[in-house]
């Protein structure tokens, strides 16, 4: 049996990953992909926590997260699709429009 | 002195008398141009013509001593101050009803012929229709803040007139000059309805009411009247040409004539001796206003008359004759002769009127001339206009048994019995300076030879059946409008009797019939020998159009100048004014005003600097921002 810190450690340097990702990348799917990175890690440590506790609650946060996650990304790729019909570049730099 | 009781009878026909000139200009306003001349002139002659009906009806209603009212709303209620929309018609308003419609309704007929050919046609009239409704709210109001409502409207359908034709630039001049002029007279006036007012509620009365005022008058210092009635004066300076503000009402005789006739002669600067007589029982309580108003007069009409002699424009002479006619009418209200006063405005709105549309025919006839340099030999040609013109002429230089030689008699005959002998003098003189020049204008005008081009001299036709009409109709008032006050030595005076219940009775004359009938003789001699010099210097004079040697003295050209009146207001107010709103406007405002604001805004716009500096635009700086804050509140958190 693996134990829990393992499992909150491999979450965290996830996690971790999923946040530089939304911080640096210049593509808006790959930003969108490491908000996906950072949910799952936060399933991740549901999941040992569930298993570690004996408790199904965790396990039912989980389902929460996956439905919300999948309606994100849903969004998300439609904006993405109509901003690049825009402006022709999936750049976050580039779009800037309502700043003062 | 206990304020008259008055049998007050509820009609509610008055409302109607404005209310009908205004549903004509509101007709035209929005239809005026789309029924074309005809129907839009007759709806506006129409509109004053019922009015004339109504005013004629009440004539024959009025009870002696009595007053009809006609409360229509209340305007104004804020705790105990109240401010009634309702008319009431006594004896003095019921002559100035009578007058101010019956000689309008002429003068709109006149207006259809003389402003035909003109493409503002419906507008005219429908100025000419709306100065009707406030001059009739002006003398139908039964409070003083109705009555400034009149007199302030009427003072903007002058303005409009004024500059009727609009394209000059220097009609708008005039217009404004008449306009800005009246406000400074206004601003007085309205600063002595508030102190009335206030005057009045400090003793625990609020009202506005002309009746109510009356009654609790006494409970005024003999001090706050004086300034009451010395700024209610100022106010009537401003609209009736007194001196020092008649400065504007040569220039507006830059409007059409017919507008010269009804607004700027016979009724509109009058409103200031009705407002004087409608207030009489507070300015016989402030004997030193009175006696002030009386010398501005004086001097107003002398001062008035001699600018009169010298002047060549056919319209300018009579604007100074009106400025020296509102004079005398002004010094009868200096000596508290009220009656005589409103008797000269009475048979004066006749002559004048008559005057200013036979000048309309003339210049009309003459295709705008208004030079009389230039006229001359139109006696032959234009025959009605000729001989209404003399009536005219004679009724106001104060021909016996004409309407100006009872009226002007009269007033000075009051200055004189009540002991005001310097006042009486200057009268006296300004009536042979008065028949001077009006003489000379008959001649200058009507007599000799033609000395327009010969262009003009083949135009030249008598005035259309509907402008020589309400002439003949003038002409005949400026004969018998007077007879109604004759003195008592011939058959007596209706006019006293009709005014008395308002101003009180006339304290018996202490002088006898024949130092009146010797005054009398005395003002005609002067009169005659007025006419006679007019006669001697330009009746037979055939080159008037070249100057005489007279006209090189300095006296002369100090009254063709108008004494520099203007040039030396322009000095003294104009230009420190103008001078002042520059320093404002190219100074002042740029650069202090503006520095302020636009500092303080180059202030904030500098401080923001650093912050705006925050707001990227990137989404990804946000994020960043968010990832600082949770690990520091994080870090916050466990570190406790």
């Amino acid at each position: 049996m693996v134990p829990l810190n393992y499992y909150l450690i491999l979450s965290a340097i996830v996690f971790a990953i999923g946040v530089v990702g939304v911080l640096i990348r210049r593509n808006l799917i790959v930003v969108l992909m490491s908000i996906e990175l950072m949910l799952n890690a936060v399933n991740l440590t549901f999941i040992a926590f569930a298993r570690h506790l004996g408790s199904m609650a965790g396990q039912v946060a989980v389902f929460f997260v996956m439905a919300v996650a999948a309606a994100e990304a849903v969004i998300g790729l439609a904006i993405i699709i109509s901003v690049f019909r825009q402006s022709r570049t999936l750049d976050p730099q580039n779009m800037q429009l309502l700043k003062w | 002195m206990v304020a008259p009781e008055f049998s007050t009878i509820a009609s509610d026909l008055l409302r109607w008398i404005p209310l009908i000139p205004l549903c004509a200009t509101v007709l035209n306003l929005f239809w005026g141009r789309a029924w074309g001349n005809r129907t839009a002139g007759a709806v506006a002659c129409a509109a004053v013509g019922a009015s004339f009906a109504i005013a004629l009806y009440l004539f024959w209603q009025l009870p002696a001593n009595g007053v009809l009212r006609d409360p229509v709303y209340t305007w104004i209620e804020s705790g105990l101050f109240k401010v009634n929309v309702a008319f009431q018609v006594d004896a003095l308003t019921e002559v100035m009803l009578l007058f101010v419609t019956g000689v309008g309704f002429l003068i709109h007929i006149y207006s259809l012929g003389y402003m035909a050919h003109d493409e503002g046609f419906a507008r005219f009239f429908v100025y000419f229709n709306l100065f009707i409704f406030f001059m009739l709210l002006l003398v139908m109001a039964d409070n003083l803040v109705l009555l400034f409502v009149g007199w302030e409207g009427v003072g903007l359908c002058s303005y409009l007139l004024i500059g009727f034709w609009y394209r000059d630039i220097g009609n708008t001049i005039a217009g404004n000059k008449a306009f800005i002029v009246n406000r400074i007279g206004d601003f007085g006036f309205i600063l002595g309805i508030f102190l009335l007012v206030t005057g009045l509620a400090r003793q625990g009365i609020w009202t506005v009411d002309f009746l109510e005022l009356q009654k609790h008058i006494q409970l005024l210092s003999p001090a706050m009247i004086g300034a009451i009635t010395l700024l209610l004066f100022i106010g009537a300076t401003g609209k009736s040409a007194q001196i020092p503000l008649f400065v504007w009402l040569p220039d507006a005789m830059a409007g059409p004539t017919p507008v010269s006739a009804l607004i700027h002669a016979a009724t509109m600067v009058t409103a200031g001796v009705y407002m004087t007589a409608r207030l009489h029982f507070l300015f016989v309580l402030a004997p030193a206003t009175l006696s002030l108003i009386a010398w501005i007069a004086a001097a107003t009409a002398f001062f008035a008359a001699t600018i009169a002699l010298t002047q060549n424009d056919i319209k300018k002479v009579l604007a100074y004759s009106t400025i020296s006619q509102l004079g005398y009418m002004f010094l009868a209200v200096g000596v508290a002769a009220f009656s005589a006063a409103i008797f000269h405005v009475f048979t004066h709105a006749f002559f004048k009127a008559c005057l200013f549309l036979g000048s309309g025919s003339v210049i009309h006839a003459l295709d705008g001339e208004q030079d009389m340099r230039k006229m001359g030999g139109l006696k032959n040609r234009m025959p009605t206009t000729y001989w209404t013109y003399l009536i005219a002429t004679l009724a106001i230089a104060g021909a016996p048994f004409t309407a100006g030689f009872f009226s002007k008699d009269l007033i000075l005959w009051e200055a004189f019995s009540r002991g005001a002998m310097i006042l009486w003098g200057i009268g006296l003189i300004t009536a042979g300076l008065t028949a001077f020049y009006m003489f000379r204008q008959l001649f200058m005008v009507f007599h000799g030879e033609s000395r327009g081009d010969d262009h003009a001299k083949a135009d030249l036709h008598e005035a259309p059946a509907v402008m020589t009409f309400p002439l003949v109709i003038l002409a005949i008032g400026s004969i018998f409008a007077g007879w109604i006050g004759a003195p008592e030595y011939l058959w007596g005076s209706r006019w006293e009797h009709w005014l008395q219940p308002m101003f009180g009775a006339v304290a018996a004359q202490e002088s006898s019939v024949a130092t009146e009938i010797f005054i009398t003789v005395l003002t005609l001699v002067v009169v005659a020998v007025g006419i006679y010099w007019a006669f001697a210097k330009y009746g037979r004079a055939a080159a008037m159009g070249a100057p005489s040697a007279a006209e090189q003295g300095f006296f002369y050209r100090l009254s063709l100048n108008k004494y520099y009146i203007d040039e030396i207001y322009d000095y003294l107010f104009v230009r420190p004014f103008t001078a002042c709103s520059r320093f404002f406007a190219e100074f002042l405002d740029p650069r202090v005003i503006d520095g302020a604001v636009n500092g303080a805004a180059a202030v904030a716009r500098g401080l923001s600097w650093v912050w705006c500096g925050l707001q990227t635009g990137n989404v990804q700086h946000y994020a960043a921002g968010l990832l600082v804050g949770t690990l520091a509140l994080l870090a916050y958190f466990l570190g406790q």
